[in-house]
């Protein structure tokens, strides 16, 4: 199996379910855009943030399209720009600005900053900052629902650099070997920091690395929502029929620096150009106003509805107390 | 009939296992094979596949895993095949798992068992003490078991705590110890060090196989009438300082020992809190009896110069009497 014939055609045939994906898809795509436009253009620049801001601008279609297929019992990791996947879980926004000022109102207290959270009553695990750390440990979440005779799946997260770690290749074999229901899902934005995809391997796409461990993968444009949704549907069916693993290549494109503090001067001027015309909310507006899904005056006033949802969320977080030092030894272990 | 060092452990998985349906084993070679040392032989038979988990050789995907059923409720005993090959699971084990309850608080119920320890002519990678980089990682639990007793029911409490513990099990002891053991069910508490041979002259201060030596070493002394307390820490994280404090506030002087090589060793951390808190008992400085900082040699002639025995404790005991 090549590459070449891995690749996704383009969406095609939701039928009627497509209008009402694609309004979810827009609301937790433009939720995401606003909460890390905020946190990184705005409270960062205000020394509000603590620490470092990693954004998944122009990547919002990957976390969305694919947690939106989540059940109640499946387990998700997501990586570090795939924020929707907590507002599409439940998280309310104030908690994720709260954590990203390292307030208790945080997902971790105040433990750990920025995408670094979880939560297992929502079945989101925390990432950790080794790339790929997570792509095991999925693969044992996904051991686990085998085990507990659940049909959930594990939705594991990570981009094109964390595909050189060895905990990745680690975990897609043990998945594959063991038969775990994981779907794999590369956010492909080609560039790792600095590292163009070409210095990260030797192979044109991630999705060819899949049948090297037997899983089935496929590319999918990853600045489309919809065709997203729609591969993911095939990948979490094959997981949840217990078929094992599958991997999903979403390509897409890093419109930002590695962090708040890099300017990117590295990525050629002609990338930004050709991937600013292919900003994933951008198509989707236009696609629903075209479809006659949507208005142009309907995508203003929901825009606004959001910008208020945030403006209370920050307000939220900016009250939420430091945490007391008292507590630092609290829960290195169980009291 | 006595129960062996190895039988100890294996009654102890076996019985967990039967007692709680979450406890689930993976590693290499575990399943059909029975273990490189056969700790779980007979395990696939009675529990089948999916509680007896062989894998790839991965080791850091056996202790990722192990997370991950770990933090969907589940209690995995994970088996490195030698302690030496812990290395490669690393990052899972103290970036990962020693954090979970600190940063977002998940509890990662997971054991490492790892067999460790030098004498049998492994060499430098089938030899070695890796406990300390484990020991000063915050979040995890670190057991070293010396007795049969103390195997079997520290890995109960440890595969029934619900941190990470990692579980180091001495290769050398596996089948050389063994005693009675109770029938029923019993545990011993992690975090507990015990007097395993009560004494006035000075404390040895030990943990493993080198309780053993120790024991040995309080024998030879005795009959030259220096009286030996020998205190056997049995976890190593958290370390038991009271009771370390206690018999150094008894005997007044104080001989460290470990197989572990000697700088980082827990030696150090164990002087620094005498130290600290039990100076003015002190009759005398605190030493050390510790394998010296090389890797662990293969020749026997060399890894016997390599490791702690008793004449090198008593030599080391006799001089601290005399100060």
């Amino acid at each position: 199996m090549s590459a070449a014939e891995l690749i996704t055609p383009h969406a095609a045939g939701i039928a009627g379910e497509q209008a009402a994906v694609a309004h979810r898809c827009l609301y937790y795509m433009s939720l995401m855009r606003e909460v890390e436009d905020r946190i990184e253009r705005k409270l960062y620049r205000q020394g509000k943030i603590i620490g470092g801001v990693y954004v998944g601008r122009g990547q919002e279609a990957i976390p969305v399209g694919t947690s939106l297929l989540a059940e109640p019992d499946d387990v998700l990791l997501p990586s570090h720009r795939d924020m929707a996947v907590f507002f599409v879980r439940g998280v309310p926004p104030a908690r994720v600005l709260a954590q990203y000022m390292g307030r208790v109102g945080g997902l971790t207290r105040g433990r750990d900053g920025n995408m670094h959270m979880g939560d297992m009553k929502l079945r989101i695990v925390s990432i950790i900052s080794a790339m790929a750390a997570c792509v095991p440990v999925a693969a044992g979440a996904a051991l686990a629902l085998k085990y507990q005779g659940s049909r959930g799946v594990a939705f594991c997260y990570f981009g094109d650099g964390a595909t050189s770690r060895g905990d990745w290749h680690e975990g897609l074999n043990l998945a594959s070997v063991l038969k775990l229901p994981v779907v794999f899902i590369c956010n492909n934005n080609q560039y790792a920091y600095s590292t163009p995809l070409s210095k990260q391997m030797a192979c044109r796409d991630v999705a060819a690395r899949g049948p090297g461990y037997g899983i089935p993968a496929e590319i999918v444009d990853g600045n489309d929502v919809l065709a997203v949704y729609e591969a993911g549907r095939r990948a979490v069916a094959h997981a949840r029929a217990g078929e094992g693993p599958y991997l999903l290549e979403c390509k897409t494109f890093r419109m930002t620096g590695h962090s708040a503090h890099d300017a990117a001067d590295y990525v050629p001027k002609d990338l930004w150009d050709h991937w600013s015309k292919l900003d994933p909310i951008t198509r989707l507006e236009t696609r629903m106003i075209q479809n006659g899904w949507t208005t142009q005056a309907e995508c203003e006033a929901a825009r606004a509805r959001i910008l208020r949802e945030v403006d209370e969320a920050v307000a939220w977080a900016e009250n939420s107390p430091y945490p007391d030092p008292a507590t630092l030894l609290d829960d290195v272990y169980e009291r | 009939m006595p129960t062996t060092y190895l039988e100890a452990i294996r009654e102890g998985l076996w019985e967990e296992m039967e007692r709680d349906p979450n406890v689930f084993l993976i590693g290499e070679d575990i399943g059909v094979y029975g273990g490189a040392f056969k700790v779980t032989a007979g395990f696939l038979e009675k529990f089948g596949e999916r509680r007896v988990v062989d894998t790839p050789i991965s080791e850091s995907a056996i202790v990722g895993a192990s997370i991950g059923a770990g933090l969907m409720g589940l209690r995995p005993v994970a088996e490195m095949q030698f302690s030496d090959f812990i290395t490669c699971g690393f990052d899972q084990i103290v970036n990962f798992a020693a954090k979970c309850r600190y940063r977002w608080n998940a509890a990662v119920p997971i054991v490492v068992r790892a067999p460790s320890g030098g004498g049998i002519h492994g060499g430098p990678f089938h030899s070695q003490n890796p406990e300390m980089w484990f020991v000063r990682t915050p979040g995890l639990k670190v057991v070293a078991p010396a007795t049969a007793y103390d195997a079997k029911g520290l890995i109960k409490s440890a595969i029934r705590d619900n941190d990470p513990v990692l579980f180091f099990e001495h290769k050398g002891l596996y089948r050389r110890i063994k005693e009675d053991l109770p029938a029923e069910d019993y545990t011993v508490p992690l975090g507990k060090a015990k007097i395993v041979r009560q004494g006035s002259s000075l404390s040895i201060i030990t943990y493993g196989a080198m309780v053993w030596v120790a024991l040995d070493a309080a024998e030879q002394l005795a009959a030259e009438g220096i009286d030996c307390e020998v205190l056997d820490l049995r976890t190593l994280a958290p370390l038991d300082r009271d009771a370390v404090c206690e018999t150094a506030r008894k005997t007044s002087k104080v001989l460290l020992l470990h197989e572990d090589t000697q700088t980082g060793g827990l030696a150090g951390e164990l002087a620094a809190t005498l130290t600290e808190r039990v100076w003015e008992y002190l009759d005398g400085p605190i030493v050390r009896v510790t394998a010296p900082d090389t890797p662990v040699p293969f020749s026997p002639p060399l890894e016997e110069a390599f490791l702690p025995n008793a004449e090198k404790v008593v030599a080391k005991a006799r001089w601290l009497h005399r100060y």
